[in-house]
Parts: structure tokens; sequence; C-alpha cells
């Protein structure tokens, strides 16, 4: 926390992005190639998904980071209202736009997942549903942070909405243990150990910490663009 | 039935949106700095 601390005086940000970011692409590009061939060629064919099973590799990253990605904004959002931390918001606009990006891949390689599975695209369950629901939240999010001229109402309103929508982060997690729903339980984050077998565990391990490098890459220059836009509205204003 | 279409549509996508989410935020990135160049302000380190 205290490291977040540093980091929240927007010139040491930048520096620390800057030095970062270079090494980040690189690792991140790499692992991305890995994780494909990885995911698409040298993983087998589940025994009762078959080739399907490959869906996984993208969908369940994409779902977690999802989650995770929420639960940033949540922090986000606790620290400027709590804190006022200067980049709080700014990284708070530029992990939005990933944070549903990563969404919409989670509800839609899920339905192509569903579909030769469960023999249909969507049902309206207690996992499904309430990942939708975090997809509204994100956009509502984005749209409250640019719903005012004053950028800084419009933060605070992003952070309030952050800060009640968390809740929601649990219910997707626990929804198939609350509810009976078509979508299955836990396999990996779970007690007593991952469920699932290694030729698809380490894969998808893999494909998880790639998905978390390429979010973070993509927050690291968005924030960057921010404190930038920020300089300009400025640098607009008092001309 | 082949499931190759739900394989390689749900790649595609993912592929499509996360490139496409990356190619924006670079584009959006050198646009700010353009426009900060153009009014003299060099970015601070």
């Amino acid at each position: 926390m205290a490291g977040l601390h540093i980091l929240a005086n927007p010139a040491r940000f930048r520096r620390f992005s800057e030095r970062v970011l270079p090494f980040l692409s690189v690792v991140t590009g790499l692992a991305v190639l890995v994780g494909l061939y990885w995911g698409l060629v040298v993983a087998p064919p589940d025994y009762q998904q078959g080739e399907t099973v490959r869906i996984m590799f993208i969908h369940v990253p994409a779902a977690t980071l999802a989650m995770a990605g929420y639960l940033l904004l949540a922090a986000l959002g606790a620290s400027l209202l709590v804190w006022r931390h200067p980049l709080a918001a700014l990284m708070a606009r530029a992990a939005a736009p990933v944070g549903a990006t990563y969404t919409a891949i989670g509800l839609i390689t899920g339905s192509l997942w569903g579909r030769p599975m469960w023999g249909t695209y969507w049902v309206w369950d207690a996992r499904l549903t309430s990942f939708l629901l975090l997809f509204f939240l994100y956009l509502g999010h984005i749209a409250l942070s640019r719903a005012y001229d004053d950028a800084d109402r419009g933060d605070r309103a992003a952070a309030i909405l952050a800060l009640v929508g968390a809740i929601n982060v649990p219910v997707i997690k626990f929804s198939v243990d609350w509810w009976n729903t078509l979508h299955q339980p836990a396999s990996i984050m779970r007690l007593g150990g991952p469920s699932i077998h290694p030729s698809f565990l380490f894969p998808l391990l893999w494909m998880m910490a790639t998905f978390a490098l390429l979010f973070v890459l993509l927050v690291l220059v968005r924030t960057d663009t921010e404190i930038d836009r920020r300089r300009l509205e400025a640098a607009e204003f008092a001309a | 039935m082949s499931h190759a279409i739900f394989i390689w549509s749900a790649y595609g996508a993912t592929v499509a949106a996360l490139g496409g989410l990356l190619l924006a935020s670079l584009a959006a990135r050198r646009k700010v700095r353009r426009a900060l160049a153009a009014r003299g302000l060099e970015r601070r380190r």
C-alpha cells in the first residue's frame, strides 16, 4: 500500500511507467504468443468438451480479470474519496474501458462456448446475469465520469458507483454456490485446490498471467495519456 | 458438428477487442502528446 501511495504522485508515476513500459511490452507480447500456441496447439482436447475447451483459455482469464479490474476501480474510488489521491481518478478513467472490454470478452467467449456445450448462447442464470450487470456497471462508470463539465465531480460520482457496485463481485463469484445455475461451479479457486487436469490448468494459469500483464500494460499507457490530457485541458483553460 | 467456428470466433473476437483497445490507446496517447507539443508544452518527467 505504501508503494501505491508513493506512485500517487503523477510525476513519479510517469517516471515509473516510462521505465516499466518497454520491458512490460516485450514480456506481454512474448507471453501472448506462447499462450496462443499453448492453448490452440499444444493443449489436448478434453474428453467431454472436446476442442471447445480451448475457449476456456481465454474465457476464464478475461472473466477473472474483469472482476479483479472492478475491485481495482473500487479501491481507486476509495483512494479518491478518502485520500484525494490525484492519480486515483485518472487511473480509474484509464482502467474502466479496459475492464469493460475484458467483461465483453468474457460474455462473448462464454456465449460461444455455451452454444456447443449447453445448446444455447445465453440463459438468465445467476452467474451470467450478474456478470452482465458487471458490464453495465463498467459502462455506467465510464458514462458517469464523463457526464459533468467539472471532471472532478464526474470522478467522484463514478467513484461512488465503483464502491457500491463492488458488491456485485462476490455475488458473481459465489452465484454458482448460492443458486442453481447452468454455469458450472468453481474449478480453480476453490477449497481443496483446482479440480482440473494439469494439461489444462497450466495453459490456463499462463493465460491468466498474460491477460493480467496486458491489463497492467493497457492501464499504464492509458493513465499516462490521462495525465497528459489533464495538462492539455489545464493549458487550454488558462489560455 | 464442427466446433471450430466457435473456437476461432472466440479467439478472433478476443484478439480484435484487445488489439483494437491497445491500438486505440496508443493512438490517443500520440494525439494528446502532439497537441501538447503544438502548445509548446514538453512532457514533464
